[in-house]
C-alpha cells in the first residue's frame, strides 16, 4: 500500500512537472517503424523539437497499421486521444463522424494550404468543409517497374497499352523470363487490379466503379474485360507467387529473374537501397493508360484538451505541410511532396515524372484515389472488393461470375 | 470468527475470480451479442438494428469459405489426430525399450508455438523451396506438390501441420488411458486365448471412452479457435481460400473497421463451440448426479 501511494505521488509529480514546461506538446501515433520510414519521421521529430515543442512518440508497428488502429480505438474510447494520428483517405472522415477530430482550419488558412495542394488531395484533408488533417506525401500507385537489361536483351519497350504489355509478356515467357513479379497477397492483387481498371476503363470508369461504386459500372462489359486481363496476367506470374512479400517480388526484378513489377513507388526505395540507378538499371513508367492513382499519407488531428497540446497540434500541422519537411521527408521515403511548389531538383527522374503527372492529371481531372490502398473507399467496401479480386485471381472463376460477385459483395458491404 | 472464516473461506477465496469471470467472460459475451445486433463500424455503437449483421454474414462468400474450411479442417484434424494418436499410443504400449525417449520425441511438437509450426511447414511445403523442389532436384522433374499455393488444396496443408503438432499430445492422453486399464482383465483375456487385437477393440478401447471424449473436446476447441497456424502458414491465402472463422473475425474487426460484422461472426463461432461443449458438460454433470 505504501509502495502504491509512493508510486502515485511520484507519477503525479512527473505529470505536474511536465505541465510546468508548457511548451507545445504533441503525442503522435504512427506505424512508420521500418528503417527508411523511421528515419523520415525522425526528421519531423527534430524539426518539432527545434521549434520548442516536446514530442511524445507512439509508434505501434504491425499489421500494416492494424495494430495502430486498435491502439487508437482504445485511446479514443477511453477519452484520451493522441494529438495526431497517421490516418489516410476516407478513414479520416470516418473518425470525424465519430466526433473526435479537431479543426485546424486556422493553420491551414494562415499557411495557404488550399493554394499549394492539388484540389482532390486537399479534399481528403477536409471534414465537412473544415481542415482536419495534414498531408505528408504522395505515393503514386500505378507504376510499372522493369529491369532495363532484361527488356533490352529481349528487344522490348516499356508498354503503353495492356495489349503491348501482353505481347511483351508472351515474348519474355518464351525467352524463359518470368514476365511479372508479383506477390500473392490480397492487397497486391488489388494493386494490380486497380491499375488494370484505370488502364482499360479509363479515369471516368475508375471513378464510377471504384469510387462511386456505381452498380452499372461494376457489372459492365468493361469490368468483364478487366477480369479477363487479370486472368491473362495470372499466367504471367511464376507458380511460387503465393504469399510472397512485395519487396521479394521487387528483388526478382532487380536480379533479372523477372521483368516487370506493378507496385507503388515504395518499390523504388528497394531499388535505390540496392544501389540501382533509375533510368539505367531499372525503368519506371506509369502503368498503361491515362490517369494517376495516389496514396497520400497524412496525419489526422484529434480533439485534445489543454492549450499546450493545442499549440503542439497547430505547430505540428504547420511543420508537416511546410516545404522543408515535405522535401526532406519525401527524399527519404521515395514519394513526392503533396504540395506542388517544392523544387524537385534533388529528386530522381521517377519522382520528377510522378510530380509532373500529378500536375497534369490534376488539371485533367484524372488524379484519382487508390482503392487498394484505402484512399477511395471505407474499409468494409474496399475489403469486399478485394475479396472478390483475390478470389478470382487465385482460382478459375470466370470473369462473368467475378463481376456478379463484385456487385453482390459491394451491395452487402454497407 | 474463526468458525465463520472456516465456513466461508472457500467462497471468499473464489469470489474475485468468480467476479472476474462473470464480467470478462459472460459480461463480454453479452456485450458482443449486443454489438452484433447494431450497425457498429469503426467504434462500437449501441443502437439495436436487428439481425442485419447476420444477414450480411450469411450472404458473404468469404464467410461460406471460412465455415466450410472449419468443417473440413475440424473433421479431418480431429479424426486423423485421434486415430494417429491412438495408434502411436498402442505401439508405445507394447513394453518397448527407450519408451520414455520416444514418447518425448512425439510430444515435442506440442511444445512449439503454432507460429513456429506454421512457418516451418510454410517452408517445407513451398514449391520453390521445400519438398517439391527437393524431389525435382533428385531428378523427378514431373513431381508436383503445390498444395500450399493451390486454392483447392491449401486447407489440407493446414490440416497436416495441425496434426503434426497435436497428435503427440493425443498419444500421451491415450497412453495414460491405456495404462489405467485394469491389468487383471487383460491377463484374464490372455488366459482365455483371445488375440491381442481383440483385446484392444473389445476391452481396452471401449473402457477408454472418457479419454476419447476429453481428446475430442481438446482437439475440437483447438480447431475452432485456430488462428495463428493459418496466419503463419498461408496468411488465409491463396486469395481467402484458407480463411477460418477466427481469421474472418480478425479481418473484420481489426483491418476493415466493421465491428458489427466481426461481432456477429464471433457469436456464430461461440454457438459452434456450444454445440460441441454443452452436450459434453451435460453428460458429465448427469454422470455425477447419478
Amino acid at each position: 500500500m505504501k509502495r502504491f501511494a509512493f508510486a502515485t505521488v511520484s507519477t503525479l509529480a512527473v505529470v505536474a512537472g511536465s505541465s510546468v514546461l508548457a511548451g507545445p506538446q504533441a503525442e503522435v501515433l504512427h506505424w512508420w517503424t521500418s528503417g527508411g520510414e523511421a528515419k523520415s519521421v525522425a526528421v519531423l521529430q527534430e524539426e518539432f523539437a527545434a521549434n520548442g515543442g516536446s514530442w511524445t512518440d507512439m509508434p505501434v508497428a504491425g499489421g500494416g497499421g492494424d495494430a495502430a488502429m486498435t491502439a487508437l480505438r482504445a485511446r479514443v474510447l477511453s477519452g484520451n486521444a493522441p494529438t495526431a494520428v497517421q490516418l489516410k483517405g476516407p478513414a479520416i472522415q470516418e473518425w470525424y463522424e465519430e466526433g473526435v477530430l479537431a479543426d485546424i482550419s486556422s493553420v491551414a488558412e494562415a499557411e495557404g494550404w488550399a493554394d499549394v495542394l492539388p484540389a482532390s488531395i486537399a479534399g481528403h484533408m477536409k471534414c465537412e468543409g473544415t481542415w482536419c488533417a495534414a498531408p505528408v506525401n504522395v505515393h503514386r500507385v500505378d507504376w510499372i517497374w522493369a529491369n532495363a537489361d532484361v527488356l533490352a536483351a529481349n528487344g522490348i519497350e516499356m508498354p503503353t497499352t495492356w495489349d503491348e504489355f501482353n505481347a511483351a509478356a508472351d515474348k519474355l515467357q518464351a525467352a524463359g523470363v518470368i514476365p511479372l513479379a508479383h506477390g500473392g497477397q490480397a492487397w497486391q492483387d488489388a494493386t494490380v487490379f486497380e491499375t488494370v481498371v484505370l488502364g482499360i476503363g479509363g479515369p471516368e470508369f475508375f471513378q464510377k466503379a471504384l469510387v462511386d461504386l456505381d452498380p452499372e459500372a461494376l457489372t459492365s462489359d468493361t469490368m468483364v474485360q478487366v477480369f479477363d486481363q487479370m486472368r491473362t496476367m495470372r499466367g504471367y506470374v511464376d507458380e511460387n507467387f503465393s504469399g510472397r512479400d512485395w519487396n521479394l517480388a521487387t528483388a526478382m526484378v532487380m536480379n533479372g529473374e523477372a521483368a516487370f513489377q506493378i507496385m507503388g513507388d515504395w518499390a523504388k526505395g528497394e531499388f535505390l537501397a540496392a544501389g540501382k540507378k533509375p533510368g539505367e538499371d531499372f525503368l519506371c513508367a506509369s502503368t498503361p493508360g491515362d490517369g494517376y492513382l495516389y496514396n497520400v499519407d497524412s496525419f489526422a488531428m484529434f480533439d485534445v484538451d489543454g492549450d499546450d497540446k493545442k499549440a503542439g497540434q497547430d505547430l505540428l500541422a504547420k511543420l508537416i505541410v511546410a516545404p522543408n519537411f515535405q522535401k526532406v521527408f519525401n527524399l527519404n521515403k521515395g514519394s513526392i511532396p503533396a504540395r506542388t511548389d517544392v523544387a524537385l531538383d534533388d529528386f530522381d527522374i521517377c519522382a520528377n515524372l510522378s510530380a509532373e503527372d500529378m500536375g497534369s492529371t490534376s488539371d485533367a481531372g484524372s488524379l484519382l484515389p487508390s482503392y487498394a490502398h484505402g484512399m477511395a473507399l471505407r474499409g468494409s467496401q474496399s475489403g469486399a472488393i478485394t475479396d472478390v479480386v483475390t478470389a478470382h485471381f487465385n482460382s478459375d472463376m470466370s470473369s462473368a461470375d467475378a463481376v456478379q460477385q463484385l456487385a453482390a459483395a459491394v451491395a452487402n458491404s454497407y | 470468527m474463526s468458525e465463520w472464516l472456516e465456513n466461508h473461506l472457500p467462497k471468499v477465496v473464489l469470489a474475485p475470480s468468480f467476479i472476474a469471470v462473470l464480467i470478462f467472460v459472460y459480461g463480454f459475451i453479452g456485450w458482443t451479442a449486443w454489438v452484433s445486433l447494431t450497425r457498429s463500424k469503426l467504434l462500437p455503437k449501441y443502437e439495436i438494428k436487428g439481425f442485419i449483421q447476420y444477414e450480411r454474414l450469411f450472404d458473404s462468400p468469404r464467410w461460406d469459405t471460412a465455415i466450410n474450411n472449419l468443417y473440413i479442417f475440424g473433421a479431418l484434424f480431429i479424426i486423423i489426430a485421434m486415430v494417429l494418436g491412438l495408434l502411436l499410443a498402442i505401439l508405445l504400449d507394447q513394453k518397448i525399450r527407450v519408451e520414455g525417449a520416444i514418447r518425448t520425441i512425439y510430444l515435442y511438437p506440442m511444445a512449439l508455438s503454432m507460429i513456429v509450426t506454421g512457418t516451418a511447414w510454410k517452408w517445407i511445403l513451398n514449391p520453390g523451396l521445400g519438398i517439391e523442389s527437393m524431389v525435382q532436384g533428385w531428378g523427378f522433374t514431373n513431381f508436383e506438390f503445390d498444395w500450399l499455393v493451390n486454392p483447392d488444396y491449401a486447407i489440407y496443408t493446414i490440416v497436416m501441420a495441425a496434426i503434426w503438432q497435436s497428435s503427440g499430445f493425443v498419444m500421451a492422453l491415450f497412453l495414460a488411458g491405456l495404462r489405467s486399464v485394469d491389468g487383471e482383465i487383460i491377463k484374464a483375456a490372455q488366459v482365455d486365448g483371445i488375440p491381442t487385437w481383440r483385446i484392444y477393440t473389445a476391452i481396452i478401447i471401449p473402457s477408454m471412452a472418457p479419454i476419447f471424449l476429453s481428446a475430442f473436446i481438446v482437439l475440437a476447441h483447438l480447431a475452432i479457435k485456430s488462428f495463428d497456424l493459418v496466419i503463419a502458414l498461408t496468411g488465409g491465402g491463396p486469395g481467402y481460400a484458407t480463411d477460418l472463422p477466427a481469421t474472418y473475425m480478425y479481418a473484420m474487426a481489426f483491418s476493415r473497421g466493421d465491428i458489427g460484422q466481426a461481432a456477429s461472426s464471433a457469436m456464430i463461432m461461440m454457438l459452434v463451440v456450444f454445440a460441441i461443449v454443452v452436450p459434453y458438460l451435460y453428460s458429465e454433470l448427469r454422470a455425477k448426479n447419478d
